[in-house]
């Protein structure tokens, strides 16, 4: 066993640069007893108190329905997870706190409430609060017996949140902060008893954070807000007019908001990633079991290959991303091990393993959002005319879906992020990505490595095929860094196709070490179905990396460079064919038989 | 009051059963083992009364390592200790003979257990066990009250219900709705692993073996006959289905 600070040893994005071992991360499989009774207790939740009134949550003419399904999570200390124990919590690790919110991710509007609430709205005061915040507001909190919203985004000022316009300006007696502004899209704004709220100080240019109790009085709100999906989340736009705060319920530092919003976003990104995850499951498991038992032309209509295809590509992808929010839950959750083992508080060790990882935050941000929407999109297919009923799951889960793809940073902001950070800590020198890049420069101009494979590594050929995506994608990234400077911020197309490579990259490895460490556990033959689901997402991810790639290289390279990084780019996308109908068909018939979701 | 909880680690009630070594094992791979759910009705009454009334719960399952992460649920759903008896609860005369035995130690005011398990459902080992100690036994109890030393129920019968009071010690087989189903909370489930789990080894034993396990027939396909048309339908069951 790898000790902690081995374990450790990799920093956020460096997986693009440096091989992980697949003894090194964790995969899901070896979640403990009491975890996985905690993730019983959330299913038993979701399948007692909320799948019966779906309908009644998303019609509900008032929040108290909503509130009470909190009242009720709250008593089984749902709403307390990541909260310390001191404050009234359970102190969880971070891949604890993931899989509850892999559950209750099935949960539809009523995962939206939960995770908003133990998310943003709790987490600002966990991280941030000073300790006489967090005696007086974190109890409470956990508990459910207040429910929490958190208040960044303005009509004016959404992607661009430091824009945001509300002021606070404080009193002549210094005693209160006045806040006044508009805030917009807030989740559980109806029935929060707590608003965390950021605000600009006289002409500050950068936000700070507020708690306000609701009986601060000056806060006035709309009415719901009438959406596509998630229509029983509570959503809100509110008012603050001369909203009087406390002084000391100012959060961290004047000007320290905009941080706290970022990092905070952090973990709602890997939150939501695996959330995406759980919703993903009950979709497979709803069109699994309805493949069985509708019947066309006389047989199910889960006989039939189109619908084979659909099922497994659905699991795999699935299987894809949760192998990978696992892993970098791990990564945090070692690195919080070794920041607390050199002396940083519980808080600050947290905040600065969730920014270590804030890459692979964003990448599974982006990739659980798009895997749910695959999900749903195809569920709906699955079902065929029923799935355009209102009567039948899909349509909840095909609108409720959309929204992942907006919330918690756009998924282009996540993928402008992903390349952002990757280049700003290659500039800063915490990420060697220059040699590796320049290294690919050079090789591209010398002749191809037809170099035998080493037999005596396991995965030994699809870890080549990874090494050369990465290959692929320092390419271009390093090309295009050269060629546009500065300016590569301009240049969106580009760095979303960069991001692109960057997110199959990450997903792809981490499927292939969760598949090699599982093999190491339970045997080859045992696990010859995650065998399938590996290959078939390998053969994909080189297909979507070569097109990603093409499309960077065309818009930028000319002439002779063109044609050497595209046969650059050839030479990085190869990997030996295989018969992918017939794994897909493997997958898909295993699921069949059980009539569900089964790895 | 002392109460003591019989459950039992069943499969799933959604499992598919299967069977290996031409056909005289039960096949355990792949399967998800849960609380007997009538046995999860009368921990959760169990653990209601010790709430209301104080006492203690001990939660008794006869069964092999491999159930002690139904055990360890029924502790983390608020049973105070548990007591595994090491063995495969072979048939319903030998875990009776189990339960009896611990019971005797115990000197408990109720034994509780569900109406029956959702495997072999034989429903009569709270029977038995109230035989074994001579005390009496009641089943299937849907509404449980404890009034000093008597126990206020009721219970279903052919055709209506039955409103009974008897004096405790008593054994009873349990089932809905004699209470709300429990989920583990968060505490609870952080809790359950202080909690002390005694194994103790079994006394006797087992009187049967199996010889081997058959599935049901699957089941046939249905012929719908118009009700004017009776006739066709008596013609039938006597060629067809030769039952007339």
């Amino acid at each position: 066993m790898a000790t902690i600070a081995e374990k450790a040893s990799i920093s956020g994005g460096e997986f693009l640069i440096k091989e992980t071992e697949a003894s090194q991360i964790f995969i899901p499989e070896e979640f403990n007893e009491e975890q996985q009774m905690i993730a019983d207790t959330c299913r038993d939740f979701l399948r007692t108190e909320v799948w019966p009134i779906l309908d009644e949550i998303d019609y509900a003419k008032s929040p108290e329905l909503i509130s009470s399904l909190m009242d009720k999570a709250g008593e089984l200390g749902l709403l307390g997870t990541a909260v310390p124990e001191e404050y009234g919590g359970f102190g969880m690790n971070f891949n604890t706190s993931m899989l509850v919110a892999e559950v209750l991710g099935n949960g539809h509007s009523f995962s939206v409430a939960q995770s908003a609430h133990t998310g943003i709205g709790t987490l600002p005061i966990v991280y941030y609060g000073n300790e006489e915040q967090k005696q007086k507001y974190l109890p409470k909190l956990s508990s459910g017996e207040w429910k929490a919203a958190y208040c960044l985004t303005e009509p004016d000022s959404g992607s661009d949140a430091n824009s945001g316009k509300t002021k606070a300006e404080l009193t002549a007696d210094g005693k209160f902060y006045k806040i006044n502004g508009q805030k917009m899209w807030i989740t559980n704004g109806g029935f929060a008893d707590l608003f965390i709220v950021f605000a600009k100080i006289d002409d500050d240019k950068n936000l700070t954070c507020f708690i306000v109790e609701k009986t601060f009085g000056g806060i006035t709100m709309n009415e719901p807000e009438k959406k596509m999906g998630i229509k029983g989340s509570d959503t809100r736009q509110i008012f603050f007019n001369d909203c009087m705060v406390p002084a000391e319920n100012m959060l961290s530092d004047r000007q320290n908001g905009f941080k706290i919003a970022v990092n905070i976003l952090n973990i709602g990104r890997i939150k939501l990633g695996i959330a995406a995850v759980g919703g993903s499951k009950g979709i497979v498991n709803h069109a699994t079991n309805y493949a069985n038992e509708r019947k066309q032309f006389g047989i199910s209509i889960g006989r039939f290959g189109a619908i084979k295809h659909k099922l497994a590509e659905m699991a795999t992808r699935i299987w894809v991303s949760e192998s990978a929010c696992y892993r970098a839950g791990q990564n945090i959750d070692d690195l919080i091990d070794v920041l607390k083992a050199e002396g940083l508080s519980d808080e600050n060790a947290k905040l600065k393993a969730l920014e270590q990882f804030a890459i692979e935050c964003a990448i599974l941000k982006v990739h659980g959002s798009e895997v749910l929407d695959y999900a749903a999109d195809e569920g709906v297919q699955v079902y065929g005319g029923m799935g355009f009923s209102a009567d039948a799951p899909m349509d909840r889960a095909y609108r409720d879906s959309r929204i992942n793809r907006i919330f918690e940073g756009t998924n282009e902001i996540n993928r402008l992020l992903i390349v952002d950070m990757m280049l700003k800590r290659a500039m800063k020198g915490e990420l060697d990505l220059m040699g590796p890049a320049t290294a690919v420069a050079k090789e591209i101009m010398s002749i191809p490595d037809f170099g035998a494979l080493d037999n005596d590594t396991a995965f030994a050929a699809e870890k080549k095929v990874l090494q050369n995506l990465k290959k692929a994608a320092l390419m271009i990234a390093g090309a295009a860094v050269q060629k546009f400077m500065m300016k590569l911020s301009h240049e969106q197309e580009i760095l979303m196709n960069v991001a692109d490579m960057i997110i199959e990259i990450y997903a792809a490895e981490s499927a292939l070490l969760r598949l090699e460490k599982l093999v190491g556990i339970r045997g080859k033959e045992a696990v010859s179905l995650q065998n399938d689901m590996v290959q078939v997402y390998l053969q994909e991810a080189v297909a979507k990396c070569n097109n990603a790639g093409r499309e960077a290289i065309m818009s930028f390279a000319e002439g002779d460079e063109l044609r050497v990084m595209l046969m650059g780019l050839k030479r990085f996308t190869k990997i030996e064919p295989m018969n992918t109908k017939d794994a897909r068909r493997r997958i898909a018939d295993a699921m069949l038989a059980e009539g569900k979701y089964i790895f | 009051m002392k109460i003591l909880v019989c459950i039992s680690s069943v499969p799933d009630t959604t499992s598919k059963i299967s069977f290996t070594d031409s056909e005289t094992v039960f096949n355990k791979a792949g399967l998800q083992f849960i609380i007997g759910p009538y046995d999860d009705y009368a921990l959760a009454r169990a653990v209601e009364l010790k709430e209301q009334s104080g006492g203690t719960v001990t939660v008794l399952n006869v069964g092999t390592v491999e159930t002690e992460p139904q055990i360890r649920k029924a502790l983390a759903i608020g049973a105070d200790d548990a007591i595994r008896v090491d063995a495969e609860p072979t048939d319903s005369y030998f875990v009776a003979e189990q339960i009896a035995n611990i019971a005797k130690e115990g000197n408990y005011d109720l034994i509780m257990m569900g109406r029956e398990t959702t495997d072999y459902n034989s429903g009569v080992v709270h029977g038995i066990v109230g035989e074994m100690l001579g005390i009496p036994s009641f089943s299937p109890v849907m509404e449980l009250n404890i009034d000093g030393n008597q126990a206020k129920m009721t219970r279903e019968i052919e055709g209506g219900k039955e409103k009974l009071e008897a004096s405790l010690p008593l054994v009873l087989g349990c089932q809905e709705p004699i209470a709300e189903w429990k989920i583990p909370n968060m505490r609870g489930i952080m809790t359950a692993r202080t909690k002390p789990l005694n194994v103790v080894a079994p006394s006797g034993d087992s009187l049967t073996s199996i010889s081997a396990y058959s599935m049901p027939p699957a089941k046939g396909a249905c012929k719908m006959i118009p009700a004017e048309d009776a006739g066709s339908l008596i013609n039938l069951l006597r060629t067809e289905a030769k039952v007339l």
